[in-house]
């Protein structure tokens, strides 16, 4: 073989990268185990199953598993993503990014709902009811009228307004030239002045070294020392409660997964989608402040309805056959230990 | 006691009758007073603990406060949401493990290694199922790179805001990972010849994906299993995460469990709704992977004061490109005005946090503290409104625009913006 021919080919070994010998390790993927995998889609429909939902069910759906979190209208609730809305806002000085005014393709919505959402019970969607949920997005984006299907066989033809508004990165094209000359060390500018402070703001979380070290004292000189007067306290007669059950407890904190996407519990928990749970065994219903509770539930509350561990059983069993009209989108927990744990837990976390 | 009896008068002896020479050197009034240090300490007299008293060893108590943290009003929910590298308690370029910077979209996967498997599939001659032990049978590497998630200082796009390297510059961390080419994982598949693009799947809920150009895989990414010698932690992927050198964090999918191969990109939501960088007209950037080059002074900093008054200083830093390794450093102590080179210490590979130190004596005046930092292709840290004039402020991604810290006379930095 010629030097050159040699140069030539390992020239073309380098520019396409030719496969090197397999090792022979791992075995091989079957059709089933890729296909219960595959999950994702594509803007040219590729990955995308066979099936349809219509805007009412999607509406329906997403009123149940949605909207807890996305808002009625899609408007979203607190610091959870806007679905809807914002067309035209993209060039504002607050740019509203939504399915309707961003996203550039409908298989994005698609896949993201089918592999991520619900948030907390991810994959638990029929094909069908992604259909339905990926219709009733466009209704809410007013690209559809409310007695559209969507389908395996129309999908191609859905085209969301914002595709054609994205281009590749061209940072080496714009930017680099300017970004690559020769900085000035001396004598760069006559004066210089603050023109904008964090402080103004003010929005950087609280705790620095300097207070951490303020409460750690704080802490110290409110600790009762051990001549404190604790005894001479008046003895009173406590009903003794259960005692804790560690391992139930602990089974309970897994349970709690499934509640932790909108409650919170503990000294530093605060109102998500749900309420805070501190007290909630025993305690009263519908008794958070600052929350805003669903009809039927304020109802309850002043009712006089108390979270026993009977009635939080019945609730948690099932919360929309509970109480129809609850906020709470949760299926409910199916097996009478999980709940007793649950309970216990929920018990030992307000502590 | 008795020892300690004895030991102080002669102590305050020798200092007083050191001469004015001596006691000049302290601050007014210190030569009279003992050194309360200087004493017998219960450490010096009492046993400590044995071996094995924390079979995994942690950091001194006197250093709780170097943590990790977040900023609450920044997400919905800590189960999507981040926290921060502590980048103005650290120095060298490796990041503590238990210290790198989290960010989830569904939580912390809790994965079985021995349930784990990574699938690669699509175009290839022979889809493959490997197991953790089938992985850590292909020969493997060890690199040092950073990690920056694209919104690292996005919240500063509108102005200074937060008052800290930590909350301004914090979503990065620089590890050695230790792993397998990405590109002998997919040529044990093998790779059909359309096959242009690759999917990145993660075994977490939020079944994160990514879009990788073919050309980028093949070229130096890792599946990793090990940073800083140890097995990932839960919150960076384990037991298996991507390592994709000096491009946005996003697409180091964690708990890697799917690798398929296509014939173009997938567009899924953390690449088009998330991850692409909106202009001021209207129109978004998308694949904005690289990483530009980019520096931040970690001390002096608002959650590190100057505390010793005027006198020798250290002022440091970290600088990092996605493109290559950093040569050079600027730094300025007067917002601008002049100009120094900073001096390069540590390790200099590509893709790495590179460290800088510029050491001056403070006259105790308020300073204006900038970096600026060259990577190794020319390329030289823009300012934040050079950035603007192109970028618009809608981008939330990509800033790597020059820090300001301003110093006043008490040594207490802030976040400030300058003309």
């Amino acid at each position: 073989m010629s030097r050159f021919l040699k140069f030539a080919l390992l020239a073309s070994a380098m520019a396409s990268p030719v496969a090197a010998e397999p090792l022979g390790l791992g075995r091989a993927a079957t059709p089933e185990e890729i296909a219960l995998w595959d999950i994702d889609v594509r803007p040219d429909g590729l990955g995308l199953p066979a099936g349809s939902g219509d805007v009412m069910t999607g509406d329906k759906i997403y009123t149940e598993k949605c909207s807890a979190c996305h808002g009625v209208f899609g408007e979203g609730t607190g610091r959870w993503p806007v679905l809807a809305g914002g067309q035209g806002s993209l060039s504002d000085a607050r740019p509203v990014k939504t399915i309707g005014s961003y996203w550039p393709y409908l298989s994005t919505v698609y896949d993201y709902v089918n592999r991520a959402m619900p948030f907390g019970n991810a994959q638990s969607l029929t094909h069908d009811e992604v259909y339905a949920i990926t219709a009733y997005l466009l209704y809410l984006n007013d690209e559809v009228d409310e007695d559209f299907v969507l389908s395996s066989d129309n999908f191609a033809e859905a085209r969301l307004p914002n595709e054609e508004a994205f281009k590749p990165d061209d940072r080496a094209e714009v930017e680099f030239a300017a970004f690559k000359e020769e900085p000035c060390m001396t004598e760069c500018k006559p004066s210089v002045e603050i023109t904008m402070r964090a402080a103004v703001l003010d929005v950087t979380p609280e705790e620095t070294a300097a207070k951490a070290a303020a409460k750690a004292e704080e802490a110290q000189a409110a600790e009762p020392t051990p001549e404190a007067p604790t005894a001479e306290a008046p003895a009173v007669e406590v009903a003794e409660a259960p005692a804790a059950d560690p391992a139930l407890i602990k089974a309970g904190e897994k349970v709690f997964r499934k509640c932790k996407s909108c409650h919170q519990i503990g000294a530093k928990a605060k109102n998500r989608v749900g309420p805070v749970l501190n007290g909630i065994v025993d305690g009263p219903a519908g008794a958070v402040e600052d929350f805003r509770y669903s009809k039927p539930m304020a109802a309850a509350a002043e009712a006089g309805l108390v979270w026993t561990e009977s009635e939080l059983s019945a609730f948690l069993g099932n919360p929309k056959g509970y109480m129809k009209g609850t906020k709470m989108s949760f299926p409910g927990v199916r097996k009478e230990e999980d709940i007793a744990a649950l309970i216990a837990y929920l018990r030992d976390a307000s502590e | 006691m008795t020892d300690k009896n004895q030991n102080g008068p002669s102590r305050r002896a020798f200092l007083t009758g050191a001469g004015a020479a001596a006691a000049g050197t302290l601050a007014g009034g210190a030569s009279a007073q003992a050194d309360p240090a200087i004493a017998i300490h219960p450490w010096m007299q009492e046993l400590g603990d044995g071996v094995d008293a924390a079979p995994y060893g942690m950091p001194s108590p006197h250093e709780a406060d170097v943590k990790r943290r977040t900023v609450e009003w920044l997400t919905a929910d800590p189960v999507s949401s981040i926290n921060f590298t502590p980048l103005h308690d650290l120095d060298g370029t490796i990041t503590p493990n238990g210290l790198c910077f989290e960010r989830h979209h569904s939580g912390v996967a809790r994965v079985d290694p021995a349930q784990h498997r990574l699938m690669i599939h699509g175009l290839v001659d022979k889809p493959l199922v490997l197991t953790m032990e089938d992985l850590k049978r292909f020969p493997r590497q060890n690199h040092v790179y950073f990690l920056e998630c694209a919104a690292n200082s996005g919240m500063e796009w509108r102005g200074s805001q937060l008052n800290g390297c930590q909350f301004t510059h914090g979503m990065i961390h620089n590890v050695m990972y230790t792993g397998v080419p990405l590109r002998l994982v997919l040529e044990e598949a093998g790779i059909k010849p359309e096959g242009k693009w690759l999917l990145a799947e993660g075994a977490d809920a939020a079944a994160m994906t990514r879009s990788i150009p073919m050309e980028k895989a093949l070229d130096d990414c890792l599946v990793a299993f090990k940073m800083n010698g140890e097995a990932l932690r839960p919150e960076q992927g384990y037991p298996v995460r991507l390592v994709v050198p000096g491009w946005e964090g996003n697409m180091w999918v964690k708990w890697l469990r799917r690798l398929e191969v296509g014939d173009q990109p997938w567009h899924h939501r953390e690449e088009t709704s998330k991850y692409t960088d909106l202009l001021a007209d209207g129109v978004a950037r998308r694949f904005t992977w690289e990483m530009d080059a980019k520096s931040v002074i970690t001390s002096p900093s608002p959650q590190a004061p100057i505390t010793h008054g005027p006198g020798p200083t250290v002022l440091t830093g970290l600088a990092w490109s996605g493109r290559g390794t950093i040569p050079r450093v600027d730094v300025t102590i007067d917002g601008g005005i002049t100009w120094h080179e900073a001096r390069m210490d540590g390790p200099s590979t590509p893709k790495a946090l590179h460290r800088f130190y510029y050491d001056f004596e403070w006259d105790g005046k308020p300073l204006l503290l900038q970096s600026r930092a060259h990577d190794s292709t020319g390329y030289v840290q823009p300012t934040k409104n050079a950035l603007r004039e192109i970028r618009g402020e809608n981008s939330i991604y990509h800033n790597n625009g020059i820090q300001t810290w301003a110093v006043d006379a008490d040594g207490k930095a802030e976040n400030v913006e300058i003309s």
